[in-house]
């Protein structure tokens, strides 16, 4: 990412309307009652924490919830990753999480994340929001990477 | 520089002065530059970036070893600098070490002195204000001795307790911890009542002067303390450069941080010796150029005058705070009079990070985060906060700018 790319960005781009939506209207906050998965990630650059609860059931991720404070761009990614990988097996959300990372922080990222996550494109154009944004995919990958039982929040 | 306006017997404006900023020259996101961060670091006249090109261009040698020509010209321009910091602070340049910044002076307290001499069961005392360049290595400090950190809790307004601190004070309390300014909440601490407190006590006073010694006349003899530490680039130096003031019977009974080239007397085979205070902190090749570029900052400061700095800085913070408490939505935090030159707010309902952003879209750079101050932000009752700091090349047309720009805030992130 060049600077002459991050002057030419406009607001609208990094703010658009689903994101904005998101953030007012958050899907899926809160914690679940007896989660399989759970984890806890900090943005050491502002102190925001995301806290990711999930309920995997035959391999197959059932339910999804995230709690915690952020920025618009950080709970509006939390509140899309949701609709994004729940009822996928789990290899699959991990693979939207991780692909959803690659596409932000990779400049010839390719493949548009589904649903609602594509809105998020604009963030490759302001390279300090991509923690932000990927704040709630890293808490996501780390849950499901420890194996069978929850990670402790960092 | 022969056309600087900072020419001897004339007072120029702060028009005229921010012309002496490179930085401030140039447009970002398509508007002039609004340089609102300077508690972060602060932007570079002219007089610094010279001579630090300077020492790389005509004289880039080592200090203190070699006998030739260009070396000679280094080791003089590196004492001038520690002569002119010294002299800027009020301290003598044998009792000025020169470090990369705040976080080192105050690591090479912690290390160097605090773990040489506290015993378990002694007590820190510090605030809920510090900075974590100011807590942390009392944490570890703390942890490695068996000592014990005792918070002194802030006024309602967000000012220092005196009679809380007063009261916290025991038989065991060895050492105070303390910002002179508060990089969030803006407060001046009492500085010299702190260490009338503690000296009574045989306490050892530990200053982080990063936000004091930019903007106010500070002299570290007059307010007592036993170290005080300072960061350059805060104060229109390098980064990389900065220093720790102690007093000389509290250096003598410091260690080293750094053991190596350049600050031993003797080395055998078994053991060495150290060379004399200051040269036994810097430990190394230090950063010569960065002292030579904060001996031009100190230099430039002189010049304009810390008085004057001060005052200007301080009547921007204050307008700012009372126009943006104005604002609907907007709270400001700290108290409501004797800011020194920064505002800590928030703008309900819109995060901090996203008031950076859209304010960085007009043009305008402020810091938004915990500034390294997580448990003043727990004291506050918020995750984070955005920040706006005022320096010499700021006007009132830059506080005019701020609030425009969070009006637009408001209008964004309320459609």
């Amino acid at each position: 990412m060049k600077w002459g790319d991050i002057l030419g960005a406009n607001l609208d781009e990094l703010y658009r309307e689903v994101i904005l939506d998101h953030y007012q209207n958050p899907r899926r906050m809160g914690t679940l009652p007896e989660p399989t998965h759970s984890m806890g990630l900090h943005n050491p650059t502002c102190g925001d924490k995301i806290a990711v609860d999930l309920r995997v059931e035959d391999g197959r991720i059932t339910d999804y919830r995230f709690s915690g404070h952020g920025c618009s761009i950080s709970m509006a990614s939390a509140s899309m990753l949701g609709d994004a990988v729940v009822g996928k097996p789990v290899p699959e959300a991990t693979a939207v999480a991780r692909g959803f990372v690659h596409f932000l922080t990779n400049p010839t990222g390719q493949g548009a994340p589904p649903g609602d996550l594509e809105a998020l494109g604009g963030v490759r154009k302001f390279p300090a929001r991509v923690k932000c944004a990927t704040l709630a995919h890293n808490a996501l990958m780390e849950a499901l990477a420890a194996r069978g039982g929850r990670a402790e929040p960092h | 520089m022969s056309a600087s306006p900072l020419a001897a017997g004339t007072t120029p404006s702060w028009t005229t002065l921010a012309q002496e900023f490179p930085a401030l020259q140039q447009t970002v996101n398509g508007h002039p530059l609004v340089y609102l961060d300077s508690a972060a670091t602060s932007l570079k006249p002219t007089a610094v970036i010279d001579a630090v090109c300077e020492y790389y261009r005509d004289y880039p040698s080592n200090v203190h070893r070699s006998v030739h020509t260009l070396a000679g010209r280094a080791t003089e321009a590196y004492e001038a600098a520690r002569t002119q910091v010294a002299g800027f602070i009020g301290a003598q340049p044998d009792t000025l070490v020169f470090t990369h910044g705040t976080t080192e002076s105050l690591n090479l307290v912690a290390y160097g002195w605090a773990r040489r001499h506290l015993q378990p069961g002694d007590e820190i005392l510090l605030t809920p204000a510090e900075h974590h360049s100011n807590l942390v290595p009392w944490q570890q400090a703390a942890r490695a001795t068996g000592a014990h950190l005792v918070y002194v809790d802030l006024t309602p307004e967000g000012r220092l307790d005196l009679a809380a601190l007063r009261a916290a004070f025991t038989a065991r309390t060895r050492l105070v911890a303390l910002a002179h300014v508060s990089n969030v909440l803006g407060t001046e601490n009492p500085i010299r009542d702190v260490v009338q407190l503690a000296h009574r006590q045989d306490a050892v006073v530990v200053v982080d002067g990063a936000q004091s010694v930019p903007h106010l006349p500070v002299s570290v003899s007059d307010l007592g303390v036993d170290f005080f530490a300072f960061s350059g680039h805060k104060m229109c130096g390098p980064t990389g450069i900065g220093g720790l003031y102690g007093r000389p019977e509290r250096l003598a009974e410091t260690d080293p941080l750094l053991y190596g080239g350049e600050m031993i007397a003797e080395v055998d085979r078994e053991r060495a010796t150290w060379a004399d205070v200051p040269y036994r902190f810097e430990g190394g090749t230090p950063n010569v150029a960065g002292a030579i570029g904060l001996g031009a900052a100190v230099a430039f400061l002189d010049r304009v005058g810390m008085d004057r700095i001060a005052a200007h800085s301080r009547a921007l913070a204050q307008e700012a705070a009372e126009r943006l408490t104005q604002l609907p939505g907007v709270t400001v935090y700290g108290p409501p009079t004797d800011r020194q030159a920064l505002v800590t707010f928030n703008c309900e309902g819109v995060h901090p990070h996203d008031v950076a952003q859209v304010l960085d879209s007009q043009g305008i750079a402020v810091r938004a985060g915990h500034h390294c101050a997580q448990p003043l932000m727990q004291t506050l009752a918020i995750q984070s906060s955005a920040r706006a700091s005022f320096y010499l090349y700021n006007t009132r047309e830059d506080v005019d700018r701020l609030v425009d720009g969070l009006r637009e805030v408001g209008r964004y992130f309320g459609r």
